[in-house]
């Protein structure tokens, strides 16, 4: 079947029903949490009561069996109204959610999925450490096993949803082998409240004022050996396919702020007045408004695009990189016209264009920089299967 | 106890609706929604469903595409649809159109009807009376609180200055205002769950209805002329002179909005 375009109407009902809630629930109080730096504890409660976070996983482990494309439409929608609950939704699906609903033994995602995809708990992921950032392979936390269990000494730096009431646990990537190479890297499932692990105080952040993030660290912290998700040593390489289809869903995001800062930019070009007259009738802001336009819809036509390769059980690779990429640089060179359309009341913190601004940025370096996405898409033209370390290698040598 | 509800698709009510040469809303070639005002019924309806381990049927009488209406019930929670289309159906007035409905209704096993108080894209609010004389049920209308016992259906009658207590056995239908409750969302469960309930769609011929009854045929009602509302006036001024704020006070008093 060639390309359609069409949502199915199980897909524009999830759509909509998400636009309804992000419009009456959410938009209201965004500007509210993001001066408090409030985590709105209620309101993510609430979104796991309409299902968000089981939305693209099967209903054998309490999902809604709605498919990935229904996730990354909810994700547009609520980023259009904040950016910090859709991230929240994001790293709670794409990265706490899925790594387990994909590598986890049945017995783990018994224990776990369940509460994660009704949205009664959240849970982490930790890849990311002082000294490896874009290098996810130079992992310094150890796993040492000992008996039944590994000891785990570490640090992970800037964790989403790992400090929350409710958050249930964290995965780690550690290494488990005696070696420094990206083979000896194992996954951990490490629960909240495991005797030393400790969470940090929330850091203060330029934007995604209500979104959770921690620093996290292990001293001696013993996890049982049945806590391993996934194959011993395998841990990187399954968490860099696991980020593939998390880069489609921070394209997602980026879409819906985009289309938030090109919402705002048409109401304000039509109501500011001029020199007589309102800004939409000065070319230079029209042409502002058209490429706006044009660069969201063509962002969201590549998330879609790659969102039906994750839906057909294929790699979306090279797409998924494309996607992102495009999107969270559309994203930010929106909300940066954005605000000029608004000139200085843009810049004041009354409207929410100063909350768009601050928050779109990150989408440029959260799972996987704007540079690194473009390593993996060079790697996979040059016919390295988009693996950025043999790309690094072959540069080298 | 077996609920029906009535459900409408209407033209987005937040766009500009335009009518057509014989004054009828134009509906193709433009969004369709639920009716906002029937998203109370399918609410209220659900509530007495699930407080007597009932099912709820949505039942609406439209062109195909009236299906997403039902389905958005369906996705709330309701149990089955009934739709009834039927292109002789086209033109029918409010009459007409509850004589569909009151086959729909008793054919469904329904022992209790709710719908809103009056359609938010025609307002004639007279179907469900109608439908209940049609039916020879009593009517319980302007509902902004209702409770079901043992066959008994009670409500609280909305009037200008508080309520009036109502009280009929069932078979009954009720309508509702939109100050009854808070319809829920769809659970997005729902929304994948909704697609595999039942849906029987009906014509004309399946009801048993003479066609020269319904549709322009039968349109005992023409609407001979549409006027536009009169522009509203531009409302009272309060100049900030010091005392603004006691006069702005006392007429939200007087209107006893404080
Ligand atoms: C708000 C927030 C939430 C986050 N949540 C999580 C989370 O939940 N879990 C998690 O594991 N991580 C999380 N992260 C971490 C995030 O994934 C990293 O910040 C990101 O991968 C970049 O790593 P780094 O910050 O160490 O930057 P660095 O890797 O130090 O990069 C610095 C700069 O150098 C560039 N650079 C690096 N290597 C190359 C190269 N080879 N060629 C060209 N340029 C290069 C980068 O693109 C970047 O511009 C979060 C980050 C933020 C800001």
């Amino acid at each position: 079947m060639g390309p359609s375009f069409e949502l199915s109407p199980e897909q524009t009902e999830i759509r909509a029903t998400c636009r309804e809630f992000a419009t009456e629930v959410v938009a209201p109080r965004a500007a509210e949490w993001d001066r408090s730096s409030e985590f709105p504890l209620q309101v993510v409660l609430q979104m796991g009561q309409l299902g968000l976070f089981g939305l693209p996983f099967p209903e054998s482990v309490g999902g809604a069996g709605a498919g990935f494309l229904s996730y990354l439409l909810a994700l547009e929608e609520i980023a259009r109204a904040d950016a910090s609950l859709a991230i929240t939704l994001e790293a709670g699906v794409s990265l706490g959610i899925a790594p387990i609903f994909r590598y986890g033994t049945e017995e783990q995602r018994h224990r776990y999925l369940p509460e994660l995809c009704s949205g009664r708990r959240l849970w982490a992921f930790g890849l990311t450490e002082p000294e490896a950032g874009s290098d996810a392979g130079a992992t310094r936390t150890r796993a040492r096993p000992e008996g039944e269990e590994f000891v785990v000494d570490g640090t992970k730096c800037f964790i989403t949803n790992s400090g929350t009431a409710i958050t249930a646990g964290v995965t780690i990537t550690a290494r488990t082998g005696s070696g420094e190479g990206r083979g000896g890297i194992s996954a951990l499932l490490v629960e909240s409240g495991t005797e030393g692990f400790r969470v940090a105080p929330a850091y203060r952040k330029l934007g995604w004022h209500a979104s959770d993030t921690h620093e996290l660290s292990f001293s001696s912290c013993r996890v049982p050996r049945a806590n391993l998700l996934g194959r011993e040593g395998g841990g990187l390489g399954q968490f860099l396919d696991a980020l593939e289809a998390g880069r489609v869903a921070i394209a997602a995001l980026s879409v819906g702020v985009a289309q938030a800062c090109l919402d705002a930019s048409l109401e304000q070009a039509q109501r500011r007045r001029q020199f007589g007259r309102p800004l939409s009738r000065f070319q230079a802001i029209q042409l502002k408004l058209a490429d706006m336009a044009t660069r969201i819809e063509l962002s969201r036509l590549m998330v879609w695009r790659a969102g039906a390769l994750v839906d057909q059980g294929r790699r979306a690779g090279r797409y998924a990189s494309m996607a992102k990429l495009q999107a969270s640089e559309t994203a930010t060179w929106c909300a940066n016209q954005a605000l000029q359309i608004h000139g200085g009341s843009g810049f004041m913190e009354d409207l929410p264009v100063a909350r768009y601004y601050r928050d779109v940025k990150v989408n440029e370096i959260g799972e996987g920089t704007s540079e690194v996405q473009r390593l993996i898409i060079a790697s996979h033209l040059l016919g390295l299967g988009g693996s950025v370390s043999k790309l690094l290698d072959e540069g080298g040598g | 106890m077996k609920v029906a509800v009535l459900v409408k698709q209407i033209p987005d009510p937040s766009g500009a609706g335009r009518l057509d040469g014989s004054h009828r809303l134009v509906r193709e070639g433009v969004e369709v929604v639920l009716d906002p005002g029937d998203a109370y019924g399918v609410e209220a309806a659900l509530r007495v469903a699930e407080a007597s381990s009932g099912e709820v049927v949505a039942i609406s009488m439209g062109p195909e595409r009236a299906l997403e209406a039902i389905r958005k019930a369906l996705s709330m929670g309701a149990g089955s649809g009934l739709l009834v289309t039927d292109p002789r159906l086209l033109g029918s007035d409010a009459l007409a159109t509850a004589r569909v409905l009151a086959r729909a209704v008793e054919r469904s096993g329904a022992e209790l009807l709710i719908g809103c108080t009056e359609s938010t894209d025609g307002y004639t609010g007279t179907v469900p009376a109608a439908i209940a004389e049609l039916l020879g049920w009593p009517a319980l209308t302007f509902a902004k609180q209702l409770e079901v016992e043992g066959g008994r259906v009670r409500i609280q009658r909305q009037t200008a200055s508080g309520h009036d207590l109502v009280e009929a056995e069932a078979p009954a239908v009720v309508t509702v205002t939109g100050g009854i409750n808070e319809p829920r969302y769809p659970t997005l469960k729902g929304i994948m769950a909704a697609r595999s309930k039942p849906v029987e769609q009906l014509g004309l011929d399946d009801l048993g209805i003479d066609p020269a009854s319904v549709g322009e045929a039968g349109a005992g009602q023409l609407v001979s002329s549409v006027e536009p509302v009169p522009e509203r006036s531009s409302g009272e001024l309060i100049e900030a002179d010091g005392a603004a704020a006691r006069r702005l006070a006392d007429y939200l008093a007087e209107l006893k909005l404080v």
